[in-house]
Parts: structure tokens; C-alpha cells; sequence
């Protein structure tokens, strides 16, 4: 998603009456932003017609910090904080602890002796994974399965999930006003007390993930090659659900350690929007949230993408359907030209009147759809600016490549018009005030821009310097970033491509 | 623990319980305190009926300075005739993109983004739906194409060709994604082949489709007779129904709609089906019969042992087969209810090549169970205190209010359907949950399918049963 598209400084709009919800300055009077002692920062925003709410929980780590081995790491451990806590989900919390230990030590003796290169004895190992299983059975007798979710749900939780990116890791659901103190307490424990039972069982659960959205999928192949091929030093590189063989391998032993580095409430911020008051909130979220141990925030990431000197390609030959994609490199989203990058986005994009519709799907009738988009995999790095078509039957990758480049060099040479630059900026401002009205969305739009950019009100700014980008800022921005050698390209060609039928329309 | 009731709670307001700060936390969330929910009744949408027939239904909400607009309009894919599968698809895409007699529907994108407006048409099941979003200030300037659609559509030629290529590129596609070939192919199985329900479009079929029929299904359908419109946003109800009235009244009602086909019996025999994917590691599996509808007396019990079934977290299948047995990301289950023809009762799962039979044995025994082991009180207790606690969400918006009493005007339901929900859901007892098991859910009815790479299975389909294989070929055009 486009951050541009979210964003939008509604005090430009040119409208007498003013309904509440809609403009920065509305949002001053209900948001309030708290700093804890720990470091964990939260973020109230009054909405109160209906007494219910929303929280986001962003929590700033996703598959950026993991190395090769554990891979899906970050990923992972979102799924265990569904597993309950040394007081939810268990029928005897000492005795489980210390068969969980058990799994961990005969694990790790599986674990060496399964991936020993050298002299490797399999009756040693079938021991060592017998011996392994035999702990985990001990271990399950304590379990009671899903009793985190269970409660939320039978509290009248909606919602309940979460997601890992290459930059993050976000939870939400949302409740009923009433149950506030219940959320605090739920998702504080969640954080403090993560305990990973089940947790080889869900590493299942997770591969399981992977087969049905990467394995399984022609696009899910295209985009893990295509990754792997464009960033060759930075984590970008690495698909967010793992590798198979780190999905094979690592332990709840690393998924405590990854937690205990980058789990720290500095790391953390909380976003509630809804029928709740910040003078209650607050005091709350103090009460529950404080108890995490103040750690410092981990160091930022070292690696960095290096410059691109080559274009790269990476093919895929399958019996499915062609797709093309083809991305460039550019900086993260805190450059002073990501507003640049969001116009482009939009002006190729967005809807009927965008360039890429009419060229590939209108006019040369090659593609089903087409857009240029940010983001990919993630914007808190310098990432890929990528552009992706969907080809009619018949009609081949290179012809998509062709007419992409087409529309990649008529930005580059031509100004786009006034008629157009106007348009992406009125559709930036509306589409913004168009995701004001749910508690859900706000939550998660004001706390990754307080997480991003440490302030929320980025929302509104950023529409601003929307507002300021020129035709000149366009063409220098495509005529710097799209170029050969900053660019990868992806291809799935078909084996078997569809024939082109002439449409019947009479 | 009580059972509160969201919409109809108490009318204490909100006492303050929450402790001072640095107090200690409760080391048990049974210990936390819950104050009554404050009283909150949702704002329901003004219904007005004109003469000819249409209804209207006007949803004040002052929050954002936005304007939204559905017209559902009965007719749709299931009445296509059999030929012409597919039409209703064009139909409804040519509609917006073809344009109207003044403006092409070009010269309509470039009107309506200069405004961040949006007019769309399209085309569904049983409906056809003209919807409209925009600032106010932007109303009338969107609302003049609205209407223009309605009035004079032109269905240009090149872009019926656009929609029908659009089409074309789905079916040449449709066999890339193996959840896509599963959900389809399982629907064929549940409803039979031929049915309004589950039939898809073919080159040919979207082929056949002429501008003539793209006219003559509107000049068919779109009458204010079968129209229900609703408005959502920052307007004055009184004004907006002089704007309303003055389009619409003095247009004649029109013919009725045809009458909803029937669901028909299911013409394939229950069983095992295959269908060979080699590109996947993955095997899709479904299982179907017939499930029946919304207004059914024992929708609500339904609904209760869905939940324990397969609907949350908690429920058997999400645990058993996800949690406790790691064989499968996604799992769900449950008897599927339509407004106005029969759902399917239906469990999906998808697991790797090599615990395919593991994961049928494992759906098997849920399946079992929902009728071996009725629900424990513990088990009722959840599912609804779940369903009931969680009801306001279907009320938190002024939009989610106004559809719902357009889905009931739609299909003829009384039009608080919705409010009799929560006391209805309360008198589910284990009894009620436990015949609609037996009544519902029939494993000798279960239509099979399997979507995968049969040499990595861990053991041979055949080994449940005779097994038919699917050819999923596409027609060539």
C-alpha cells in the first residue's frame, strides 16, 4: 500500500461546513500520545458514537532482523503469541515449564545430530527425535489449546489476528467498550509472558502457511525468485514466511531470544481508537503495559542494499498463466522525495484514467491489469519501486515489458499534464478522508505513522508535501530511478499460453 | 459468567473501576472487572416507498463530509439463460464503461476523478448494483452520471469486447490457482453442474453475449419496481428525498423480475472426486452437500453449532486439526446459509501432498464428532456469549445498519431481522445444537474433492472409495 494514498491533509479541501471527523485539526483535540517509563508509547484517539473499540499493536520488527537459519522467525513468533501465557492455556503452568524445558534440551540433541555433516549416526538420531517426541507429549498434556483466542472471542473480540512484513509485526482485534481493562491485561500479558507451547506443532502450521501461499501459488514463486534476485545483501531479499529448511529446523529456544531482543516496549507502540477516554486509558495502559522491563531499543539495522550495477532477470517456465514484474531500486519512505514516488504511483496506477490502464488493458488490449506501486517488500528501507501486469490470452511477458517501458520513458521525457498532477492530488486528499470512518483503520494508520515517523499527525502532512510535488519533480525522480541498470526483472512465462480468442462482441 | 447483552445493556453509565496507577494487576482475567456496557441504540435508516414501487432508504452520518449510494437492482447471473453464462458479468462492466448516450465512458473517468468520485456498475448473483462515492460537495455532478447510467446506457461495442477479453483472461487463468479450481469445481459437486449456483462462464458462453442482449436484459430489469436504494453520509434526509422523489417518482414501475430459480437437487452422487495439480505441494480438499437458508427456524441453532464448529478460534476444527494436529494453515467449516436458496454445508482444509489422507481422516472424525459428541455446556456457553458479546459489530457503523435492512427489503425478511437476533441466539440450548447436527450434516451426502499431486499422497484417495477424476480442461474458444 502506498503510504501517499492513506495520507491526506484534508485543511486544503474547499468546503464550507465542516463535519468533525475529518481534518487535522479535529484530530488534535482526540488523540493523545503518552510515553511510558519503559519506553512503549501510546496512542489514544476518541471516537465514541458506538462503545466499542480498536487497537493496533506495531511492534518494529519483522523479517529485517532475521539472518540465514532463522529465517520466518519474526513470523513465527507472531503466531505464538496466540499460544496464551504462563496463566492462559495451561492446566499447570510449573509442570509444563519444565517439560517445555525438556522439549528445548532434547530437541536441540535431535537437532545436532539430524544436521551433523560428518559421521552422522541415524540410529542415534532416530533415538534423539524419539526421545524429542516422547518430551512433547509430556509437554501437550498441560496444554489447553487456543484459550487466548477463546476468551477474546467469548468477550465479544472481533478481528482477532495479526500480520508480519519485512518491516513490522502488527496485532489488532477490537471489543467492546466495556471490556478495556480485560484488553490491557490480555494484550500485556501476551508480551510479558509468551509461553511457546505447541510450538513445533504451529512450525507445522506456518510450513503449512508457506506451501499454500508461496509453493502453491505461480504469483507466490514468481515474487520469492523475484526478491531473492533484486536485493542480494539487505533482509529484503528473504521471504517473510522462511526458507523450508529454517522452517525445518529453528527452535522455540531462538523464538524466545528473538522476542527477548526485539520485543522491548521502546520497540512497541499501542494504538486505541474508539468510544474509550485517554483519562481512563492512559492510567490503564501504565498500570498493564508498564510491567514490561525497560530495555534499550535494539541498534538499527547496519546492512544496507548496495548501489545496483547490473540489471538482473530471473524466469520462471510454468504451465500457469504469464505474469511480469519488473522493480527499481529507491530510498526508504522517510526520503524528502517519497511524496515524488506516491505521485508517480498514483499517476500510473490508480483507476481508468491511470496510464498504465489505458496503454495495456484499454488500448493495446495486452493486460487484464497493470499498475506501478512502492513498497515491495516494505518501505522502511530503500526498497522497489515495481511494476506488475497481468496479460491477456494470448499475448506474451515482452509484450507487457514493452509497453510498461513505453509508459517508464514517456514519464521520463514528457511533463505530465496539469489535468493529471491535479487529479492524483485530489484523489490523495479524498481517498484519505475515505479512511477516517473505522476505528480499525485509524488505529493502524495513526500507530504506524507514530511508530514510522514518530508522530501520528504524519497522516495529514504528508498530503501537504503531496500538494507541493511539480511536473519537474516527476521526471527527475523517474529519470534517476528508472534506469537498466537499477532495475530487476520477473518473468513467468507460460508453457502453455492460452490461445487468443477473438471476443464475440457484436 | 453473565451474559451480558450488548445492544440492550444496562443503563448505568460507565462507572470508573479502574485502580489507581501502580496498584497491582490482577493475576487472573476472571478477576477483572467488566462495568456494564453503556446503553447504545443504533441510528436505523429512514425507509421511504415510492408509488412505482422502489424503495429508499436515507442513513444520516455527519462524521465525514462523504456521500455513498447503493442501488441494487433484482436480476442477475443466476437468471442468465444457460447459453450466455457470463452476461451478467459483461453486463455489468459495459454498463459503467460503455457509457451513455451524452458521455462515453471514458469521458465519464475523466469527470469523475477529476472530482476523486466514483460510479460503478456491476453485476452479481441476483442483483445488479449501480454505487456511487463521493465528497458531498461533489454530489450532484456524480449523481447526474448516476442517473445517466440508469437512463441511458450505451453498452459501446469496444467495451463490451474490453469485458469480454477481461473474462476470457479469468477463464484462461482459472485453473492456475488451486484454491480457485477447488471452490468451483466443489460448487458443481454440492449443487450440481448445471445449477445457477455453481455453473460458470465459458469462451463461448461470454462469446455469445451481443449488445443486444446487454440492452435487453436492462430494459428488462431496470425498473423502479425492483429497485432498493440506499443513502449513507453528510446530507439532510429531508432534502436528499426531494432530490430522490423528483428523479425517480415519476418513473413507471415496470415488469416484476422473474421468480428465483430453483437450487435445484444435486445431480452428481456423493463420493470422491480428484482433481490432478503437479505444480503444488499442497493438497485442497473440500467437502460438500446442501445446506439450506437464513430464514429457516433453525437458522439460529445452525449459526450456534457453527461457531463450535468451525467458526473461531476456539471451535473444534481450528484446534483439533490446526492447533493439535499441525496438519493444515487453513481449516473451517460450516452450514452454509443463503437468504434465499440453500448454502452448502461445506469443510475446506488444505495440507501438504503427504498427510493428504490424514487430513480427510482428520475432518472426518470432526465431522463425526459433531454428531457423536453434541456440544459440552462449556462449548454452548462460549459460542454464544461469543455470537451475543460480539453482536454490536454488526451495528458499529451507520453503513453496516443501513445495508443490513436493504439485504432484508431485498429478500423479503421482516425488517428486524437483525434485532430478534441476539434473544434468538439466547434460547439455543445443547438440544437444539445437537438435532441440527444430526439433521444438517449427513457424511453419506458428502461430495469430495481432492486437489493435488496424487503421487505424493501418503495414501491413495481410492482407499476411501471409488474415486472420479475430473477433467478441468478449458474448452478451447
Amino acid at each position: 500500500m502506498i503510504r501517499g494514498a492513506l495520507l491526506a491533509g484534508l485543511l486544503v479541501l474547499a468546503t464550507g461546513a465542516r463535519a468533525p471527523g475529518q481534518d487535522l485539526g479535529s484530530f488534535e483535540k482526540r488523540v493523545t500520545v503518552k510515553t511510558l517509563a519503559n519506553g512503549l508509547t501510546l496512542v489514544v484517539c476518541e471516537r465514541s458514537e458506538v462503545p466499542v473499540f480498536s487497537f493496533f499493536t506495531h511492534v518494529d520488527v519483522g523479517a529485517d532482523r532475521e539472518v540465514p537459519g532463522i529465517t520466518g522467525l519474526a513470523h513465527m513468533f507472531e503466531h505464538m503469541a496466540f499460544k496464551g501465557t504462563d496463566s492462559i492455556g495451561t492446566t499447570d503452568y510449573a509442570a509444563e515449564k519444565a517439560a517445555l524445558e525438556n522439549v528445548e534440551r532434547t530437541y536441540a540433541a535431535f537437532e545436532a545430530e539430524r544436521r551433523r555433516r560428518v559421521g552422522r549416526d541415524e540410529k542415534k538420531a532416530a533415538e534423539a527425535e524419539a526421545a524429542w517426541k516422547g518430551a512433547l507429549a509430556e509437554a501437550n498434556k498441560y496444554v489447553v489449546s487456543n484459550a487466548f483466542g477463546e476468551i477474546v472471542e467469548r468477550e465479544g473480540g472481533v478481528g482477532l489476528n495479526a500480520f508480519t512484513s519485512s518491516d513490522e509485526t502488527g496485532y489488532f482485534y477490537s471489543l467492546p467498550s466495556n471490556r478495556l481493562e480485560l484488553w490491557a491485561y490480555l494484550e500485556s500479558e501476551r508480551f510479558l509472558k509468551p509461553v511457546m507451547r505447541e510450538f513445533y506443532k504451529e512450525r507445522d502450521v506456518v510450513h503449512e502457511e508457506r506451501r499454500l501461499r508461496t509453493d502453491s501459488q505461480p504469483v507466490g514463486r514468481l515474487l520469492e525468485q523475484f526478491l531473492a534476485t533484486a536485493f542480494t545483501a539487505h533482509p529484503y531479499g528473504q521471504p517473510v514466511v522462511g526458507w523450508p529448511s529454517d522452517l525445518l529446523s529453528f527452535s522455540a529456544t531462538d523464538a524466545l531470544e528473538f522476542y527477548r531482543r526485539y520485543y522491548v516496549p521502546a520497540n512497541m507502540v499501542v494504538t486505541i481508537v474508539g468510544d474509550v477516554r485517554a483519562s481512563e486509558a492512559v492510567p490503564l495502559v501504565e498500570r498493564y503495559f508498564g510491567r514490561l522491563p525497560a530495555v534499550p531499543k535494539p541498534e538499527p539495522l547496519r546492512t544496507i542494499e548496495p548501489a545496483q550495477r547490473a540489471e538482473r532477470q530471473v524466469i520462471l517456465r510454468e504451465t500457469a498463466q504469464p505474469y511480469y514484474i519488473e522493480g527499481y531500486h529507491r530510498p526508504d519512505s522517510r526520503d524528502p522525495d517519497d511524496a515524488v514516488y506516491d505521485v508517480i504511483g498514483d499517476l500510473m496506477s490508480s483507476g481508468r484514467t491511470s496510464r498504465l490502464y489505458r496503454s495495456l488493458v484499454r488500448d493495446k488490449k495486452i493486460a487484464a491489469g497493470a499498475s506501478g506501486f512502492s513498497g515491495l517488500p516494505g518501505d522502511k528501507y530503500p526498497h522497489l519501486f515495481a511494476f506488475f501486469a497481468v496479460s491477456t490470452p494470448g499475448h506474451t511477458p515482452d509484450q507487457l515489458r514493452d509497453a510498461i517501458r513505453a509508459e517508464v520513458e514517456r514519464i521520463k521525457s514528457e511533463d505530465v499534464t496539469d489535468e493529471e498532477l491535479r487529479m492524483v492530488k485530489t484523489r490523495v486528499k479524498a481517498n484519505l478522508i475515505r479512511r477516517l470512518g473505522n476505528n480499525g483503520g485509524l488505529a493502524f494508520q495513526l500507530g504506524t505513522n507514530q511508530a514510522r515517523y514518530g508522530d501520528w499527525r504524519e497522516l495529514f502532512r504528508s498530503v501537504e508535501r503531496i500538494e507541493k510535488v511539480s511536473k519537474a519533480d516527476i521526471r527527475r525522480i523517474a529519470e534517476k530511478t528508472f534506469v537498466a541498470e537499477n532495475r530487476t526483472v520477473g518473468i513467468l512465462e507460460s508453457t502453455r499460453l492460452a490461445g487468443a480468442p477473438g471476443p464475440g462482441g457484436k | 459468567m453473565a451474559t451480558p447483552r450488548p445492544v440492550v445493556a444496562a443503563l448505568l453509565l460507565l462507572a470508573t473501576p479502574w485502580a489507581a496507577f501502580g496498584q497491582p494487576v490482577p493475576t487472573d482475567w476472571k478477576q477483572i472487572a467488566k462495568p456494564p456496557l453503556r446503553a447504545f441504540q443504533p441510528v436505523s435508516p429512514r425507509r421511504i416507498a415510492l408509488g412505482n414501487g422502489m424503495v429508499i432508504f436515507l442513513q444520516e452520518d455527519r462524521e465525514l463530509p462523504l456521500v455513498q449510494a447503493t442501488l441494487r437492482i433484482r436480476g442477475g447471473s443466476r437468471e442468465e439463460d444457460a447459453v450466455k453464462v457470463g452476461l451478467v458479468s459483461v453486463y455489468g462492466q459495459a454498463w459503467r464503461t460503455g457509457g451513455t448516450r451524452k458521455r462515453t465512458g471514458d469521458e465519464l473517468d475523466d469527470y469523475l476523478e477529476a472530482r476523486a468520485a466514483h460510479v460503478e456498475t456491476g453485476g452479481g448473483l441476483d442483483s445488479t448494483t449501480v454505487s456511487l462515492n463521493c465528497l458531498k460537495e461533489n454530489f450532484a455532478d456524480a449523481f447526474d452520471v448516476f442517473l445517466e447510467l440508469l437512463r441511458e446506457p450505451e453498452f459501446r461495442p469496444d467495451k463490451i469486447e474490453l469485458a469480454q477479453r477481461q473474462l476470457h483472461t479469468g477463464i484462461a487463468r482459472r485453473n492456475d490457482n488451486p484454491q480457485g479450481i477447488l471452490f468451483r469445481e466443489s460448487a458443481k459437486l454440492g449443487y450440481g453442474a448445471a445449477s445457477p449456483y455453481a455453473r460458470h462462464p465459458e469462451y463461448a458462453t461470454i462469446d455469445a453475449v451481443t449488445r443486444e442482449d446487454l440492452l435487453a436484459w436492462h430494459r428488462r430489469y431496470v425498473h423502479p419496481g425492483n429497485m432498493i436504494l440506499g443513502l449513507v453520509g453528510d446530507f439532510d434526509s429531508k432534502t436528499m428525498e426531494t432530490t430522490l422523489r423528483k428523479a425517480f417518482a415519476s418513473w413507471p414501475r415496470g415488469p416484476a423480475a422473474a421468480k428465483v430459480p430453483e437450487a435445484g437437487t444435486p445431480a452428481t452422487a456423493p463420493g470422491y472426486y480428484f482433481i490432478a495439480k503437479d505444480d503444488v505441494n499442497q493438497s485442497s480438499i473440500r467437502m460438500v452437500h446442501l445446506g439450506t437458508t437464513v430464514d429457516n427456524p433453525d437458522y439460529y441453532a445452525i449459526t450456534v453449532m457453527n461457531e463450535v464448529f468451525g467458526g473461531s478460534f476456539a471451535a473444534r476444527l481450528f484446534t483439533n486439526v490446526r492447533s493439535k494436529k499441525g496438519l493444515a494453515y487453513a481449516v473451517s467449516g460450516s452450514v452454509g446459509t443463503a437468504h434465499d436458496h440453500p448454502g452448502l454445508f461445506s469443510v475446506f482444509t488444505s495440507t501438504k501432498s503427504g498427510t493428504t489422507a490424514a487430513a480427510i481422516d482428520a475432518l472426518y472424525e470432526e465431522i463425526d464428532n459433531l454428531k457423536k459428541v453434541p456440544p459440552t455446556s462449556e462449548e454452548l456457553q462460549r459460542a454464544r456469549e461469543s455470537l451475543l458479546n460480539s453482536f454490536i459489530f454488526r451495528v458499529d457503523s451507520r453503513a453496516k445498519v443501513l445495508f443490513e435492512k436493504m439485504t432484508y427489503e431485498f429478500y423479503g425478511y421482516p425488517l428486524d431481522f437483525l434485532e430478534r437476533y441476539p434473544a434468538a441466539i439466547e434460547k439455543v440450548t445443547a438440544a437444539d445444537v445437537a438435532r441440527a447436527a444430526q439433521k444438517y450434516v449427513d457424511k453419506g451426502k458428502l461430495a469430495v474433492l481432492v486437489v493435488g499431486k496424487a503421487a505424493d499422497f501418503d495414501r491413495p484417495l481410492s482407499s476411501f472409495g471409488p474415486v472420479t477424476t475430473i477433467d478441468v480442461t478449458i474448452p478451447p474458444p
